[in-house]
């Protein structure tokens, strides 16, 4: 008598037996890199898996660049190698390559954004005609790294304009390059075009979504860089009414602050004027329409401590070493509604001019670097208005 | 026609006759490769054998391993793409390239870029960090072996200002100081995984200096060099064998010549140490000795610094007495290379490669070139041969 119990050991086998024949030669090893890990786990095992993936032919190309989703920046890069290292081999060996697939995983858009860049980069290489006819199409590319070829062919295209004197259809086209651009060395030429050459407004802070309107506090205590570890009041409870003990022992209080400052800068020396060994702490709120993944995005040459809806994101001890804008790159869950946002800026007690500095720059924004706006974001403040507004409180 | 293939033949077997310079500052990273030969005593049009493209900004010197040329780059608007290229030594090909996506911070001192280490190699594999903290291990035929993310690990240690220390192998263990303000280390890893074999923590303080090499074999040291000092490690396990205070530059690295320790602190102060587990003995300081950005250069019973001034100055070993000085074309912070203990390599920041003189009573300039580019990293040498890099160009002179 057959039983259950002999059948199904049987049909497990079948059918790991099945998959394995239905497996094509690059599952394994793509499995195996994409399990590298923290401090070198599986780095020996995606050696042998590189390997193995490496030696086949071109056929690995499309399914590597489709592993790449959801991959993790070393998986990505293992990934990468293989793909460049199977192309460049098969390219100089003159065998086929599959243009069309590569074509086509460049188009579609739901592919992972840097897999489709390394696409579109290998598509040039052997088609660079047909490949350059894909760039206008770009210029609203989920994928920052493919815009960005679009955006440098429109500015182009202003510029020439420009120089013909043909200044609405300029604006017209800097425009839609402004729309499009998501790199700051980008935004900034084409804003210079347009404000210096076209006397076009540009809201630069609602461009990159930086955070304008903030609460400031200061100074508390930072003798010998100590108040960066210090838990003062406002890490503890958001009360925006309340009244502290600061640094030498008088009393502060929050105050409204707002800043006209094209990259959004946050300058505490602006309220506080210019102190030493001090900690400052800013305040803000930001309305979602949804729940949704986002990115803080700081630049801060103090150091500095984020929380986010009163959770401790991330802090940095270093100073003055230098900002710039998204000089880092915080991932953050927003929720529908109310979202909270508390930065403290440490400074210390460097005394050279170029340790003056007491600010940062904040905005949200999704991974490509477009902003995500605040669903009651007020008005970018004019350049004339007072940046330092008193509390009514 | 067979005498001519014959003599080509012994042509191709003499132009690859290469020696390696794994390394910054190659063997030991003290920038003095006695066993090399035959190096070019004029910098020249015609000694320019040739001369190649770069992809993208970096200041990390080249390095030699067999018939093959290293350097690595980094491209793009914020410097994320990093690449190592590999190159003939004797025609300058092209033989591979490999691209990764940094995985850590890009931001850098516009001065200097994502590729300021310079790569090391122990024969058979190439060790690539970046700025970014990726540190890459590929075989020299560019077959990636291990790939670390510094920064994904320890996301606090960076510098704003761009990393720039090379690491080198000891043994079976690279060795790397990620020394910054924040999450400052110093770490062994294994050759042929990339896993840490130790870390230990270093001076919360911005530093570029690189680690030394002390000694050889079984009893070699590694010397840690910070602004506290110089910290001596067992490169296999990163145990402590002695401390050396009284401060050091973060800049300019030290130099080893056998057992001694040639400190840019307090200008240039000499110890002699090894791993008996004595206390290093200080042998001298001279306070105006003071190196600028490149590091000393020990050669035989000479030591040689350049200032910020760009002088160069030549002084005794053993004493710490100036011998000579004299000028050459700055500003500099590329640092002095050698062979032999008659000439001296050195470029400006400005381009000008320039060859002293080291034979006669004092130093001279017997050869100047420029290059047209900005040179930042300091030259390597082979058999024959120099190679210096810029963020546009490979150039190598010489045979």
């Amino acid at each position: 008598m057959i039983t259950l119990a002999r059948i199904l050991p049987l049909a497990i086998l079948l059918a790991l037996g099945t998959a394995q024949l239905s497996a094509e030669p690059w599952t394994e090893p793509l499995g195996t890199i994409k399990k590298v890990g923290p401090e070198g786990s599986g780095n020996a095992e995606a050696a042998e898996a590189w390997k193995e993936l490496t030696s086949q032919g071109s056929a690995v190309i499309i399914p590597t660049l489709g592993a790449m989703e959801n991959a993790g920046p070393l998986a990505l890069n293992w990934m990468r190698t293989a793909v460049e290292t199977v192309f460049d081999r098969e390219l100089a060996a003159g065998n086929d390559l599959p243009t069309a697939e590569i074509e086509s995983f460049v188009l579609d858009r739901d592919n992972a954004p840097n897999a489709r860049r390394l696409a579109f980069d290998l598509f040039t290489r052997v088609s660079p005609d047909a490949a350059a006819a894909l760039i206008p199409g770009m210029i609203d590319d989920p994928s920052a790294p493919l815009r960005r070829d679009a955006v440098a062919q429109l500015v182009a295209e202003g510029k020439a304009l420009l120089a013909d004197d043909k200044k609405d259809a300029s604006a017209e086209v800097l425009g839609r390059a402004l729309d499009g651009a998501r790199d700051v060395d980008q935004i900034d030429i084409i804003a210079k075009l347009l404000r210096e050459d076209l006397e076009q407004k540009v809201d630069l802070p609602e461009h990159f979504g930086f955070l304008m309107y903030w609460n400031l506090i200061a100074p508390f205590d930072n003798t010998d860089r100590a108040g960066f570890d210090t838990v003062s009041p406002p890490e503890e409870k958001i009360d925006l009414e309340a009244k502290y003990t600061g640094k030498d022992g008088k009393e502060i209080a929050w105050q409204d602050y707002s800043t006209s400052n094209d990259y959004g800068m946050v300058d505490f020396n602006q309220p506080f004027s210019p102190m030493k060994q001090v900690v400052g702490y800013g305040y803000t709120e930001f309305e979602s329409t949804e729940a949704r993944p986002a990115q803080l995005r700081l630049g801060c040459k103090n150091a500095w401590k984020i929380w986010f809806n009163g959770k401790l994101l991330f802090g940095r001890d270093e100073y003055h070493r230098g900002a710039r804008i998204d000089q880092y790159i915080l991932p953050i869950d927003l929720k529908q509604g109310k979202n909270t946002i508390l930065v403290k800026a440490c400074q210390d007690e460097q005394e050279q001019d170029w340790t003056v500095q007491w600010e940062f720059q904040l905005r949200i924004c999704d991974e490509t670097g477009t902003a995500i706006l605040s669903t009651d974001r007020k008005p970018t403040p004019e350049p004339e208005t007072p940046t330092r507004r008193r509390s009514e409180n | 026609m067979r005498a001519t293939l014959l003599f080509s033949s012994i042509l191709l077997f003499a132009s690859i006759a290469h020696a390696d310079w794994l390394n910054f500052r190659g063997p030991n990273g003290s920038g003095y490769a006695p066993e090399l030969a035959g190096l070019p005593t004029e910098l020249s049009a015609e000694t320019k054998a040739w001369e190649v493209s770069l992809p993208g900004r970096g200041l990390g010197s080249p390095i030699v391993v067999g018939d093959k040329v290293f350097v690595t780059a980094a491209s793009g608007p914020d410097q994320k793409q990093l690449h190592v290229l590999c190159f003939s030594a004797d025609s300058g090909k092209p033989l591979w390239e490999r691209k990764f996506w940094a995985t850590g911070r890009t931001m850098t001192n516009n001065k200097t870029n994502v590729a300021a280490p310079t790569p090391a190699s122990d024969g058979e594999h190439i060790y690539a960090l970046f700025s970014s903290n990726d540190l890459i291990c590929l075989d020299l035929d560019g077959n990636l072996r291990w790939m670390r993310g510094l920064t994904l690990d320890y996301p606090n240690a960076s510098n704003s200002l761009g990393l720039a220390s090379s690491p080198i192998v000891a043994g079976d263990t690279i060795i790397a100081q990620i020394e910054n303000d924040s999450e400052s280390f110093a770490a062994g890893f294994d050759l042929l995984t990339g896993e840490n074999k130790w870390k230990i923590d270093r001076p919360k303080a911005a530093n570029w200096t690189s680690p030394t090499i002390l000694g050889n074999g079984n009893d070699a040291i590694i010397a840690l060099q910070s602004s506290k000092g110089i910290l001596g490690v067992v490169p296999a396990t990163g145990s402590t064998l002695f401390q050396i205070e009284g401060g050091a530059s973060t800049i300019p690295s030290s130099s080893a010549a056998g057992d001694l320790l040639f400190i840019p602190s307090n200008g240039l102060t000499v110890y002699r140490a090894d791993s008996s587990g004595d206390e290093p003995e200080k042998l001298w300081n001279e306070s105006t000795q003071r190196p600028g950005t490149g590091s000393p250069l020990v050669i035989g019973d000479k030591v040689y610094i350049i200032n910020n001034a760009a002088v160069l100055t030549c002084s005794d070993t053993k004493t710490g007495e100036r011998l000579w000085r004299t000028r050459v074309k700055g500003p500099i912070s590329s640092s002095a290379v050698s062979a032999d203990e008659k000439f001296l390599y050195v470029f400006s920041e400005n381009g000008i490669g320039q060859v002293v003189d080291l034979s006669g009573e004092e130093g001279k300039v017997v050869s100047e070139f420029e290059l047209g580019e900005t040179i930042l990293g300091t030259p390597a040498l082979d058999n024959g041969a120099l190679f210096v890099r810029s963020d546009g160009h490979l150039w190598k002179f010489g045979k």
